[in-house]
């Protein structure tokens, strides 16, 4: 059966986030958003709009846009904090560390333009290292969702968890792979085709990516395994060694630096339990380009085609190991 | 009225604890604590800052948040004096066991916040790392501001601490929004680690600046108790603006031999220095 990813519905994990915040604003009174001159991207304007007395743009201040979300969360509010991954992440991250982090706070740090697919604004926007930023610090939980469909379940869960998070979204609109009833589930893997040659552990749109490449791999005789890692800390240590047990050969996908993210995350996971032969997908260690977003993953090897190379060079080693 | 006299007793005593805790810790920061103490005890003990130590977590209380966290003595020696921690613990500043609830000492070498693990009751704020905590008092006087709820929040920062440029955000932000639920203080003893605040990058005027940033400023003289009082009273009774104090100090005050070196910024006493500290403390008194 193969399924092209092309046709499927799409939507942009943002315009998820932006509805899901007034919902989540009508029930909890307590909750503030800011954002920090970026809110028409990142859609918390949306929440702007609904309860203007709730929302704070502190204008291009990053280190303050964290600085004052702290301060409300000290208070007992739940905070969420908004900008580019690369700005949100990148430029604060100390004073992530010494207050989001250190005092455990009800902070959600919600970034949108995460990776290469940010495209034309090039490589000084392209945040591929914000996912190893944040998975080192003490009590931060990273989630990367797969679609919009895991955007809305993500928030609704994690906002009454009274802690750190980190959650990531791309700029682009995503297919949307998973059913309307799927549940997200902190620090659970997710199991979208089973296989027994090689197991593909994916997040974001990496995910939807992995599906396409199982199904086209599926006619050459291969069979692929493809788990949507959404919950990149706490990660699933048993789904990771039961997957790689069975199939002997692993492929990490992320639209990340392969140094610090989901891919070193497993790396860890098997090195510790069950070493077994893995590939890490994603981008190299370089910096982007500027170009259409889907060119640009493309020409960064961030394609189906490119995911589908690793997965044959995983059999490979697989072979001869 | 005010008893000066007792407060400067109180400042008195409170030296002598922050002497002793650097002391038995071998660590730690005399010279700004000493300069910072005389305005923490009229914050305290003046009757301006509204808190009951019996309920540290008090939804109406004012905060205060000590955002040049090297001071941390002058803070834990007053939350001591104030009743939120016993006084046999300032023993543990700086120590690896005390009186958390897992062993270890709440009185780290910088202050955590009364949440954290290892946070000191009373302290509003994990503060250390520079230029956060004016930041942390706007989004804590915006809280307050939302909920309909009076207390006031004061910040006390270092001079030096101002080259930082995430204040420069804070200040920015907390004079759009007319915060005059909000008072900060700038500790200005001019001296920094590494030398005289105005030879390594100027900061001055301070004033001027942060007038042009919508701030309603106040200079004092940060060891004279009827300044620092009034400068409190007018801040409380500012309205439509913030309010910044630029307390002119002297670094290590109270103790002639730390008074004005920025050598003793992060340094602990010998034996004989921190007896001829208390001697000169002990004398001092009224």
């Amino acid at each position: 059966m193969a399924v092209d990813i092309k046709s499927l519905p799409k939507k942009a994990l943002r315009d998820t986030y932006g509805e899901v915040l007034v919902e989540l604003g009508k029930i909890d009174p307590d909750m503030v958003v800011l954002d920090a001159d970026l809110s028409e991207s990142t859609r918390t304007h949306k929440f702007h709009e609904a309860f203007p007395d709730r929302f704070f743009n502190v204008g291009i201040a990053e280190q303050n846009l964290i600085g004052i979300a702290a301060g409300l969360a000290y208070t007992g509010r739940t905070v969420y904090a908004s900008s580019f991954a690369i700005f949100l992440s990148g430029r604060p991250w100390e004073i992530i560390r010494q207050q989001i982090a250190y005092n455990k706070l009800n902070v959600k740090l919600v970034a949108s333009h995460g990776g290469v697919s940010v495209g034309q604004d090039g490589a000084s926007h392209q945040m591929n290292e914000d996912i190893s930023l944040m998975r080192t610090l003490p009590n931060m939980n990273v989630i990367v969702p797969a679609d919009s469909v895991e955007m809305e379940k993500v928030l609704k869960k994690i906002h009454w968890i009274k802690e750190p998070f980190y959650v990531r979204m791309s700029r682009e609109k995503f297919p949307i792979i998973l059913p309307a009833d799927y549940e997200f589930e902190l620090g659970k893997g997710y199991v979208l085709k089973e296989g027994n040659d090689v197991s593909v552990i994916a997040c974001g749109v990496m995910v939807s990516m992995a599906l396409q490449a199982a199904y086209e791999l599926e006619e050459e005789g291969i069979d692929v395994e493809v788990i949507n890692m959404s919950s990149i800390k706490p990660i699933d240590r048993e789904l990771i060694v039961k997957t790689a047990q069975k199939t002997k050969a692993v492929v990490t996908s992320e639209e990340h630096s392969i140094i610090g993210g989901l891919g070193s995350a497993v790396a860890e996971v098997l090195s510790e339990e069950c070493p077994t032969i893995l590939v890490r997908h994603g981008v190299e260690d370089r910096f982007g380009i500027s170009g259409p977003a889907w060119e640009v993953m493309e020409e960064l090897g961030l394609s189906v085609e490119g995911l589908k190379k690793k997965i044959k060079q995983a059999l490979d080693k697989k072979s001869k190991c | 009225m005010r008893d000066i006299q007792q407060l400067k007793e109180i400042a008195r005593q409170l030296r002598i604890d922050i002497i002793t805790m650097v002391y038995n810790a071998q660590s730690g920061h005399p010279g700004g604590s000493l300069s910072a103490i005389d305005i923490l005890t009229v914050l305290y003990f003046g009757g301006f800052l509204r808190y009951d130590p019996t309920n540290p977590w008090w939804e109406d209380r004012d905060r205060f948040i000590l955002s040049k966290g090297h001071a941390s003595p002058a803070l834990y020696s007053v939350l001591a004096k104030a009743g939120y921690i016993p006084h046999e613990e300032l023993n543990t500043y700086r120590k690896t066991k005390g009186y958390a609830s897992d062993g270890y000492s709440r009185l780290q070498g910088h202050p955590a916040w009364q949440g954290n693990r290892h946070g000191t009751p009373g302290a509003e704020a994990s503060t250390g790392s520079l230029g956060q905590g004016l930041s942390i008092a706007i989004g804590q006087a915006l809280s307050g501001k939302l909920a309909n709820k009076n207390y006031r929040v004061y910040v006390m920062l270092g001079d030096g601490e101002v080259q930082e440029g995430m204040v420069w955000e804070a200040a920015m932000f907390a004079g759009h929004h007319k915060l005059d639920n909000l008072c900060a203080i700038v500790d200005n003893n001019n001296l920094q680690i590494d030398g005289d605040v105005r030879q390594i990058v100027n900061i001055h005027p301070l004033p001027d600046k942060y007038r042009a940033f919508g701030w309603h400023v106040i200079e004092i003289d940060g060891h004279d108790y009827n300044q620092i009082i009034n400068a409190f009273e007018e801040a409380t009774n500012t309205k439509g603006k913030p309010t910044m104090i630029i307390a002119h100090t002297v670094k290590g005050k109270g103790v002639s031999f730390m008074e004005n070196n920025f050598k003793w910024h992060g340094v602990a006493p010998n034996k004989e220095q921190y007896e001829k500290a208390i001697l000169e403390l002990s004398a001092g008194g009224v």
